[in-house]
């Protein structure tokens, strides 16, 4: 918003859109009980990303912060809010250090996926899906990005064969309201136009919550989920 | 009198705990049907003029395939259960050896040649006792396995363009794409499927799977997908699709694909081979590929970082 003084006109300009949809839904991801140990991954056999780390790395298939929060779920809109349109701009999916960078990436079906692979070995870029097309590519070093879309919404595991360890998600959704949390649990879901909502918040590998929530203006809702893991 | 009793009750309890533990274990055992009859779909197949149809095949397919890839098509036959590597997955559309890109579905022609060839290394027989027509009803009802047919077309095959002569500098240039591609990660430096990764492979229903051996046969050369130099070709640039192995097809361009293919024959160290012949007229050694300028040195294979 500009400090100087502003004309009415932009201001309704500059503010219409947000009293049109201005809804925001946010809260946050947290768990209850153990979540299971994670495990150091040995990457003696990969010189070239062994390097690229000073601590040990380890597996994420949970990954916690302060207070109890979860980071790595998906939250987002599964009723109400779907949207025919993919976005323009492309998603990443970076493979660095050996490791897959986000863990978790969600994206609206054809939606326009680069991959790209920032290590100096060969990596195989293998999404293990069921209702889309499975493919596996190879991506040396220094090769352009691969790109692809997804047809339809899905969970889908990734997997490079090479290196074992590497493990991460395509979340392939109908909607373009979604959120990640981060390892402060929290997420956030802007500009929602009034009505009535059914929000999930999945976390892998096969965690689903959902919730109702309805926005009448351009209120912000809060909207907390809890997950209860186990140490197996 | 006395101990009689308690060694009858011994005995009930035993059969009771076996009664319970067979059960139990009975419970957990796959489904191998035979399952009720599902409604039947009518699906063709086209291998050249040939048409198929999978009305013509149902009984062939119980009689002699049901075994193994299950009467459902899902791989869950009774001998599944026996078998390493296990039967395909017809629902899941998903095939090793096709003409046409990974991801993509086979031609009709590419699974009536995988069912007249059979699977080397693997209880796919070589199904000669089949007529030309018998095969292409059988793709026909194979289809009918997956809603993907009804759904997609096949992929588009892949073009092979013509293959150079075998000369000494394509064998060592297919050696530099074999370095540099770094497919000794998982077929190890002499293709013995003994690479740094191949331990820990599984295929894409978490089944541990062993990288091809080029070393181990005699004087054949069969790979899962067809033994000619065509076959191996396609086996690269396509990928295997549901296993680790991927397809390069976006990182080798068609015409050096024939020199790693004749590289690759050169790995298959116990085959007469025209490749294995240039071979040991240049002396049984590999020379050092030379790079046009704009290339990275090659480096030895198991060196690589």
């Amino acid at each position: 918003m500009q400090a100087s003084k502003p004309c009415i006109a932009t201001l309704i300009a500059v503010l219409s859109p947000a009293l049109l949809f201005g809804g925001t839904i946010s809260g946050k991801v947290t768990y209850t009980g153990t979540p299971a140990k994670q495990k150091v991954i040995d990457m003696s056999k990969e010189p070239s990303c062994a390097k690229q780390h000073a601590t040990p790395v380890m597996t994420e298939g949970v990954v916690t912060g302060p207070n109890n929060a979860l980071a790595n779920v998906v939250v987002y809109i599964s009723a109400g809010g779907d949207d025919p349109n993919p976005p323009a701009q492309a998603v990443t999916f970076t493979q660095k250090g050996c490791q897959y960078g986000p863990h978790v990436l969600a994206m609206h079906t054809g939606q326009e996926l680069d991959v790209v692979n920032a290590d100096q070995t060969s990596h195989n870029i293998h999404p293990l899906a069921k209702v889309n097309r499975e493919w596996n590519k190879s991506q040396p070093p220094g090769t352009p990005p691969l790109k692809d879309k997804w047809d339809q919404p899905e969970v889908i595991e990734v997997k490079c064969n090479i290196h074992p360890w590497m493990h991460g998600w395509f979340v392939v959704l109908k909607t373009n309201h979604y959120s990640v949390s981060g390892e402060n649990g929290s997420f956030t879901l802007p500009n929602l136009p009034p009505g009535k909502y059914t929000i999930t918040a999945w976390h892998e590998p096969d965690g689903k919550q959902t919730q109702d929530v309805t926005i009448t203006g351009n209120e912000t809702k809060t909207v907390d989920f809890s997950f209860a893991l186990k140490p197996y | 009198m006395k101990i009689l009793r308690s060694m009858q009750w011994l005995g009930v309890m035993a059969v009771v705990s076996l009664a319970a533990a067979v059960g139990g274990w009975a419970q957990d055992a796959p489904d191998v049907g035979p399952h009720p009859p599902a409604p039947e779909k009518k699906m063709t197949s086209h291998i050249g003029d040939l048409v198929g149809h999978s009305e013509n095949a149902k009984s062939d397919y119980r009689r002699y395939c049901a075994g193994c890839h299950g009467d459902l098509g899902d791989g869950n036959g009774e001998n599944a259960v026996w078998l390493d590597p296990k039967p395909r997955d017809f629902t899941a559309a998903i095939f090793k050896c096709r003409s046409t890109l990974t991801g993509t579905l086979p031609l009709d022609e590419d699974l009536f040649n995988t069912i007249g060839r059979g699977l080397t290394n693997s209880n796919m027989p070589i199904w000669n006792v089949f007529s030309r027509q018998q095969k292409a009803d059988l793709v026909a009802y194979i289809k009918t396995f997956s809603p993907r047919w009804d759904k997609e077309k096949p992929g588009d095959p892949i073009g092979i363009p013509a293959e150079p002569p075998v000369t000494i500098e394509s064998i060592s240039h297919g050696k530099y794409l074999f370095t540099k591609l770094e497919c000794w990660k998982c077929h190890g430096p002499q293709g013995k499927g003994d690479g740094p990764s191949a331990a820990t492979l599984t295929d894409s229903k978490d089944q541990p799977i062993r990288p091809y051996n080029f070393a181990a046969g005699q004087d054949d050369s069969r790979f899962k997908c067809g033994s000619t130099n065509r076959d191996i070709f396609k086996i690269f640039m396509t990928g295997v699709d549901g296993t680790p192995m991927p397809s390069f097809a976006d990182v080798i361009k068609p015409a050096d694909a024939w020199d790693l293919v004749h590289f690759l024959r050169t790995l298959q160290v116990h085959r007469h081979s025209p490749e294995n012949e240039v071979l040991k007229a240049a002396g049984g050694k590999i020379p050092d590929y030379v790079e046009k300028p704009a290339e990275a040195p090659a480096s030895q294979p198991g060196g690589g970082n």
